[in-house]
């Protein structure tokens, strides 16, 4: 893989995350994620505010100018998914033109990065990476199968959830070539049409409001040209995928709770209870400056991971789950305490304290958990 | 402007190749000279004391005339990169560089500038702080030290405690009250030379043994006219940017670290899998490891975003806070991992790394407490970070 070289400098960042602000806050404030949860579309997401995300040039910013795209590297994708991430606007940015965008950047040939690439960008196409299976995030458990059928390949199994899957007409595939559930030799990644004879999709109702999928696959032909990577070899590559997806998703959780964090602490100020504002009691204020310092953590590791996607450095994966472990850690921690400093009303539907809660635990879930990238910090550590 | 940068690079690179003792390569700072473990008593550490501080080159961006070199960030910025470059260390630390320097630029007069800035700057003089008393600890401005006008000097009496390197310290930079009647309003900013009479110090013995703690009796000390900093009764002010510059220090110090990971191989063992065989302490090693790299990238962070003029700079007051909690997690964490190695208090059948872990974790229950206690940084983060009300 040939790394791109990022020559973005700090006032770009600054005004890319600025207009990535005022987008946010104008385009896409909570109310349009409570207005897609009841209207229940399938898809997971409005298709009007994603093709204004598509023309403002946000599914190029790691795509090179070859295929479509803008070269910007990942601190400037991060940035824009913290914002995106303050009002937990469901897009599909990161599966599309993150996550399936890198499984092609990465493993594709040029005749695939040439064929879905500029489509991904323009959003004409929306990837999205067919991976889990079992209950636990386990990239190397794959056991949808992927027979040897002629010069291709037969597809039977299924994926669930899939990211944005309802919404997907491209798949990336993690099928099992060789060996059993557990080893990561005999993992092959395939690119496979949503519309191919045999695929059958159920969407899944979650808490986030993301419609995700359940998808089936039934005797899917898959010919050579749909082979992403070497046979049997695709493991490195999906964890590759993987850590390029959770790095931006960390910051899109760091954007979440930081505005969860913001919002309560504004609410601190105008609560009043006893007489006075309930965040001059002690027991408050020091849970919320132990929080900030949390939150601090957080946003160094975030940005230390894609720093180090941007520079190529050797200890990606490291930094990667350092910062989705206290990403998941300290959501979490946010989440809960938006809902208690809130008191009663937080626990109102009405009230956004709620939305934020159900995000952080899908986001924790999501590429792994907290114990997962643990696990996998401490392995890389050998200990 | 490049081109006389790299001269001065070159001039650098000459000046370390000749002056910087190849005994001390690779060293740190003495950043507590009351701790055997990191004295540096060899005649190669004064002659580097000396050298660094003839050139002015400890403090680089101070001015000439208060014992600096004058220079401007980027000149100080090449010389930082040639002394890393070469396993040099700045040997001009202390809180007289760290506190009471940038507290005099700012508040001194050019009289006590001139008189004090340059013995720091040489590495001439220890500084130590009296703040603290046994009835003034996170309300520091309860203190009763006594001070009274005696026409041509001030006439003190009361005791500090906690304070840093008193037993070896040159001079004392020392809040008094001058007025009983104001709190903040009646406290008083002096500078105290440790040799007058009635300056008595000795450190306080504590649960890891001696310490650089000292307790200090002031008993009728007369003080100079010329030693008040700022005004009469205006102590407080500078005071709290004194403290300031503190919790800063504080923050961005890299503890000297012991590396968990070969310890925990080392007591604890792998098992097949190769995995800690301690699989209850392993999670908590890790996530251990990981804010404490977090911590050092958010200090990194600071850095660049203070050079950059950025206003999203972390506050000190949350970083001195992660900084001790992280740390003592590090010295807990280290004590549990020796098992029963980690219970011996001295002799020959503990091992003298065993003996220090445990010295160590018994005494890193005071980060949490010195500089401003943990609840004391939260008061701070509460009220001038997120801006909480008062009522």
């Amino acid at each position: 893989m040939g790394e791109a070289v990022v020559a973005v400098t700090r006032e770009d960042q600054e005004m890319l995350a600025d207009a990535a602000r005022s987008w946010v806050r104008d385009r896409a404030p909570v109310s349009a994620l409570r207005k897609l949860r009841n209207q229940r579309p399938e898809l997971g997401y409005d298709p009007d505010l994603y093709a204004e995300i598509v023309s403002m040039g946000w599914t190029g910013m790691i795509v090179p100018e070859a295929y479509s795209g803008h070269d910007f590297g990942f601190q400037g994708m991060g940035l824009l998914a913290e914002e995106l991430g303050r009002n937990l606007t469901p897009a599909p940015l990161i599966a599309s033109a993150v996550t399936a965008a890198s499984a092609l950047l990465l493993g594709g040939t040029d005749a695939q990065k040439s064929r879905w690439l500029p489509r991904l960008v323009d959003g004409s196409s929306i990837g999205a990476l067919a991976l889990e299976e079992a209950a636990r995030h386990d990239p190397a458990a794959v056991a949808l199968t992927a027979s040897r059928s002629g010069d291709g390949w037969l597809l039977d199994g299924w994926k669930r959830p899939v990211e944005f899957g309802m919404a997907a007409d491209l798949f990336v595939v993690a099928a099992r070539t060789n060996g059993g559930p557990g080893d990561t030799a005999g993992v092959s990644l395939f690119l496979c049409d949503a519309s191919a004879e045999g695929v059958e999709r159920h969407p899944l109702t979650q808490i986030d409001s993301r419609a995700a999928a359940a998808v089936r696959f039934q005797r899917v032909a898959v010919g050579p040209e749909q082979l992403l990577g070497a046979v049997d070899q695709g493991f490195g590559l999906l964890d590759q995928v993987l850590d390029r997806t959770r790095a931006v998703l960390a910051a899109e959780m760091l954007g979440s709770l930081q505005e969860a964090f913001e919002r309560t602490v504004d609410y601190l100020k105008i609560r009043k209870q006893f007489g006075r504002h309930i965040g001059s009691f002690q027991a408050l204020q020091h849970r919320a400056a132990d929080l900030l310092g949390e939150i601090e953590l957080v946003r160094s590791a975030v940005y230390s991971a894609l720093a180090a996607l941007d520079s190529g450095d050797d200890d990606v994966a490291l930094r990667v789950s350092a910062a989705k472990v206290l990403a998941g850690r300290t959501f979490g921690h946010v989440a809960r305490e938006m809902i208690q400093m809130h008191g009663g009303i937080g626990m109102t539907d009405e009230h956004d304290a709620g939305l934020y809660l159900k995000r952080a635990h899908i986001a924790d879930m999501t590429a792994g958990n907290i114990a997962f990238h643990r696990e996998r910090f401490g392995k890389l550590l050998g200990v | 402007m490049e081109g006389d940068l790299e001269a001065f690079r070159i001039e650098v690179r000459d000046w370390l190749s000749a002056n910087f003792p190849p005994s001390l390569h690779g060293l740190t700072p003495l950043h507590n000279p009351a701790d055997a473990s990191e004295r540096h008593e060899s005649a190669d550490y004064h002659r580097w004391v000396q050298a660094v501080g003839e050139k002015g080159w400890g403090l680089p961006t101070w001015a000439v005339e208060y014992g600096g070199a004058g220079y401007d960030a980027d000149k100080a910025d090449v010389l930082a990169q040639e002394f890393a470059r070469a396993g040099a260390f700045n040997p001009i630390v202390g809180l007289g560089v760290m506190m009471l320097g940038p507290t005099l630029l700012e508040f001194g007069t050019e009289e006590q500038k001139r008189r004090h800035l340059p013995p720091i700057a040489r590495g001439e003089t220890r500084w130590c702080q009296g703040f603290s008393e046994p009835g003034a600890g996170s309300d520091l401005a309860s203190l009763q030290t006594r001070c009274e006008d005696k026409g041509d000097h001030w006439l003190i009496n009361g005791q500090k405690i906690w304070t840093s390197f008193a037993h070896i310290a040159d001079w004392c930079f020392c809040l008094v009250r001058t007025d009983t009647t104001r709190k903040q309003g009646g406290i008083t900013f002096l500078l105290i030379d440790m040799l007058t009479p009635g300056v008595d110090a000795r450190p306080l013995k504590l649960i890891n043994d001696t310490s650089h703690f000292c307790e200090m009796f002031l008993n009728d000390v007369k003080v100079p006219k010329s030693e008040t900093v700022g005004e009469v009764n205006g102590g407080w002010t500078i005071a709290k940017r004194l403290l300031q510059h503190e919790r800063s220090g504080l923050s961005e110090q890299r503890r000297a670290t012991l590396d968990l990971v070969p310890l925990a191989r080392e007591y604890i063992g792998l098992d097949a899998a190769g995995r800690l065989a301690d699989g209850d302490l392993r999670p908590r090693l890790l996530d251990h490891l990981i804010m404490d790299r977090a911590y050092a990238q958010t200090i990194e962070r600071r850095a660049a975003a203070i050079e950059q003029g950025s206003p999203h700079a972390p506050a000190v007051s949350t970083l001195k806070n992660l900084g001790a909690r992280i740390a003592q997690d590090r010295n807990e964490l280290a004590v549990e991992i020796l098992g029963n190695r980690s219970m011996g208090w001295e002799g020959e059948l503990y091992r003298d790394e065993e003996l220090g872990i445990v010295r160590d974790w018994l005494y890193s229950k005071c980060y949490s407490i010195y500089g401003g206690s943990h609840e004391v940084q939260n008061n701070i983060t509460a009220k001038q970070v997120l801006n909480l009300p008062d009522q």
